[in-house]
C-alpha cells in the first residue's frame, strides 16, 4: 500500500530546500524531501568559492555556508528529508517510487510535486570534439568535486575548454593546489561567465582566456598528452592554419548546463525545447496539474540566490494548490508569454491573468551580447513595460517583475523583445 | 593616470574608470555602489582578495575553509600553503578558527561547513 504525504520535494539543494521551507510556512507541514546524496545542500557543497547569498543573505558566503543556513531551517522546522533515496518515476497522478537502502523500494503518492533535481554539465560526447578517447577529460564539476569534496587534483597540466564560471572557478582552484593551468580556450566571442570570475580567477593569475577558440583534437592513447586549440570564424568554424599545440594531462569541459528532466518525462510533463526544462506557468506549475518545479531543473539560473527566491515562490504555490484544491476559482484566462527578438526564451511560458495576484516575475536570457538596448514588454496594442540596458549578455538572466494588473491590461499574449539601437 | 578595471564586489561586475595620482585613487567611475568605490581604492594601492580552499582533516576527507577578511592579493598562495602544512580534527563547525594568523598575515582562515 501506498504511503501518503501532502507535498514531495524531489531534491535537496538549494531549489528543494526553499520550496519546501516556504510550503511549510505557508502552512503544509506534511512534507517530503527526497535527496539522493548523503547530505543536503546539492551541488552548493562543492562550490567552497565564496559569492553566494548576495541577495538573500547580504552578505557573500561560501556555497557550503549558503547551503548550511537553509539545511538549518529545514532542520528548525522538523522538515522531513530522506537522504540516499533516488527517486525512479513519478506518475502523473502523482505517485512516487523511490529506491534507498534504509527503506528499500516503495511508492509514495502525493497531493503536489515540487521538481527540484537541478541540471547537469554538458559531457564531451555532447559537444563533438574530435580525436582519441583518453583518460583525463572531466566535466569541470567533476573535477570541482574530486578536488573539493574528496581531495584528489586530477591533473597537474591543465586546459579548460569553455568559459562557462565552474570553468572559471576551477581554473583559479586548481591553480590554488598546484597544477598549471594553460589557457580557457572559449568558441564564442564573449565569456559564458562573469566578469568577476574572469578578473579574480584568470586575470589574477595570468591565465589567458581565448575567445573565439575551441579544441580541435585531443592527442592520447590511454592518457591525455595535448589538445590541439584552433581560432574559429563567426560561424564557429575552425579556421585552418591557426591549431596550436598544447601538451597537458588535463581537460576540463565547461560547456552548458543541461536541466535534468528524465523524471519530470515520467511524469508526462512537456518540456520547452529551449530551456530543456518544464514548461512553467506564472505559479511554477507544469504541464501536470500539481507538479511544479523551480531552480535549475527548470531553467539554468547565473545565481543561487534567484533559484532560492523562485523555488520560495514554487513552494507557496504549491501549498495552495493543496489547501484550495476544489474551491472555486475565477474562470481561467492565460496568456502566452512569447520570446520575442534577441530572446531565446522566457519562464513562465504562460499566465492565468484572471487568478495571478503576486507580482510575476518573467525570467529570460538573451540571444547575444546588446549593448544599449532596452527590454520591452507588450504587444502591438500596448506597451507595458521599456526597461534600457546599458548592457545585457547571454551568462546573465533577466528578471522583469509586473503586476498581474498591468498584465490583464495588455489584453492578450505578450511578446518580450530586445530593442536594440537605445542610449 | 587612469585605469580601467571591473569590480568584483558582486556578480554585476561594473566597469570602473580610476583616476590613480601617486598610488591613490583620486577619484572613482562607473560604480553602481560604495563597493565598487571602496574596490578601486584598495585595487590602486594595496589589492587584497578573500581566499576559499579545502583543509585536510583527520578522516582523511577535505574541509572547505576560507580567509575571515581578505588578504594582501600576492600573499594568496602563502595562505594556502599555510592552510595546507595544517589539518584540523572532526567534528568541525562553521565559524570554528582551522589556522590562526594564515601566514602572518594576521587573518585566521575559518570552517565554512558544519562536518562530522
Amino acid at each position: 500500500m501506498a504511503e501518503n504525504i501532502s507535498l514531495a520535494v524531489i531534491g535537496g539543494g538549494p531549489a528543494g530546500m526553499a520550496a519546501a521551507i516556504s510550503a511549510y510556512d505557508s502552512g503544509i507541514k506534511d512534507v517530503t524531501i527526497f535527496e539522493r546524496d548523503t547530505e543536503l545542500g546539492g551541488i552548493l557543497n562543492q562550490c567552497i568559492h565564496n559569492g553566494f547569498g548576495l541577495h538573500t543573505f547580504k552578505e557573500e558566503l561560501t556555497g557550503p555556508e549558503y547551503a548550511g543556513r537553509f539545511i538549518a531551517q529545514v532542520k528548525e522546522r522538523g522538515i522531513r528529508y530522506e537522504t540516499g533515496s533516488m527517486v525512479l518515476s513519478i506518475s502523473p497522478d502523482k505517485e512516487i517510487t523511490v529506491v534507498s537502502k534504509a527503506k528499500g523500494l516503495r511508492t509514495v503518492k502525493a497531493e503536489a510535486v515540487i521538481l527540484a533535481m537541478g541540471c547537469r554539465e554538458r559531457p564531451r560526447g555532447a559537444l563533438n570534439i574530435p580525436g582519441m578517447r583518453p583518460q583525463g577529460i572531466y566535466t569541470a564539476g567533476t573535477a570541482q568535486k574530486l578536488v573539493n569534496c574528496e581531495g584528489f587534483l586530477p591533473g597537474k597540466e591543465v586546459v579548460i575548454l569553455g568559459s562557462g564560471d565552474i570553468g572559471l572557478i576551477m581554473a583559479r582552484r586548481m591553480t590554488l593546489e598546484g597544477a598549471h593551468v594553460k589557457a580557457v580556450a572559449e568558441l564564442m566571442p564573449y565569456s559564458g561567465g562573469l566578469k568577476r570570475n574572469i578578473v579574480q580567477c584568470l586575470d589574477d593569475f595570468g591565465i589567458p582566456l581565448l575567445l573565439s577558440h575551441t579544441v580541435t583534437d585531443i592527442k592520447g592513447k590511454r592518457k591525455l598528452e595535448g589538445v590541439t586549440i584552433s581560432e574559429v570564424d563567426s560561424t564557429s568554424t575552425p579556421i585552418p592554419g591557426t591549431e596550436q599545440y598544447y601538451e597537458c594531462d588535463t581537460l576540463l569541459l565547461s560547456c552548458g548546463l543541461i536541466p535534468e528532466n528524465e523524471l519530470s518525462l515520467t511524469a508526462g510533463i512537456k518540456i520547452n525545447g529551449m530551456t530543456n526544462g518544464p514548461e512553467a506557468d506564472d505559479r511554477l506549475q507544469t504541464s501536470t496539474e500539481g507538479i511544479f518545479a523551480c531552480g535549475n531543473v527548470l531553467h539554468v539560473h547565473d545565481l543561487v540566490d534567484f533559484v532560492s527566491e523562485e523555488a520560495a515562490r514554487a513552494g507557496r504555490n504549491a501549498a495552495r494548490y493543496i489547501t484550495e484544491k476544489g474551491r472555486k476559482n475565477n474562470a481561467p484566462e492565460i496568456i502566452r508569454i512569447i520570446p520575442g527578438n534577441g530572446v531565446r526564451y522566457t519562464v513562465p511560458c504562460t499566465v492565468d491573468t484572471a487568478n495571478a495576484d503576486e507580482d510575476i516575475h518573467i525570467r529570460f536570457r538573451v540571444r547575444n551580447v546588446y549593448k544599449g538596448c532596452a527590454i520591452k514588454v507588450g504587444n502591438e496594442s500596448t506597451e507595458l513595460i521599456s526597461k534600457k540596458k546599458r548592457i545585457t549578455v547571454p551568462s546573465e538572466m533577466e528578471d522583469i517583475v509586473i503586476k498581474p494588473e498591468l498584465l490583464r491590461s495588455a489584453g492578450g499574449d505578450i511578446t518580450v523583445s530586445i530593442e536594440e539601437g537605445q542610449v | 593616470m587612469t585605469r580601467n578595471m571591473i569590480c568584483i564586489g558582486c556578480p554585476m561586475g561594473c566597469e570602473l574608470t580610476v583616476e590613480v595620482e601617486d598610488g591613490k585613487a583620486v577619484s572613482v567611475t562607473g560604480n553602481t555602489c560604495g563597493v565598487g568605490k571602496k574596490y578601486a581604492e584598495t585595487e590602486v594601492s594595496a589589492p587584497t582578495r578573500m581566499v576559499t580552499t579545502t583543509i585536510m582533516s583527520d578522516s582523511g576527507k577535505p574541509v572547505p575553509v576560507k580567509t575571515g577578511t581578505a588578504v594582501p592579493k600576492d600573499r594568496i598562495f602563502d595562505v594556502v600553503k599555510a592552510v595546507k602544512s595544517a589539518s584540523v580534527k572532526l567534528p568541525v563547525k562553521i565559524g570554528d578558527i582551522a589556522v590562526s594568523d594564515a601566514a602572518g598575515t594576521g587573518v585566521d582562515v575559518i570552517v565554512t561547513k558544519d562536518t562530522e
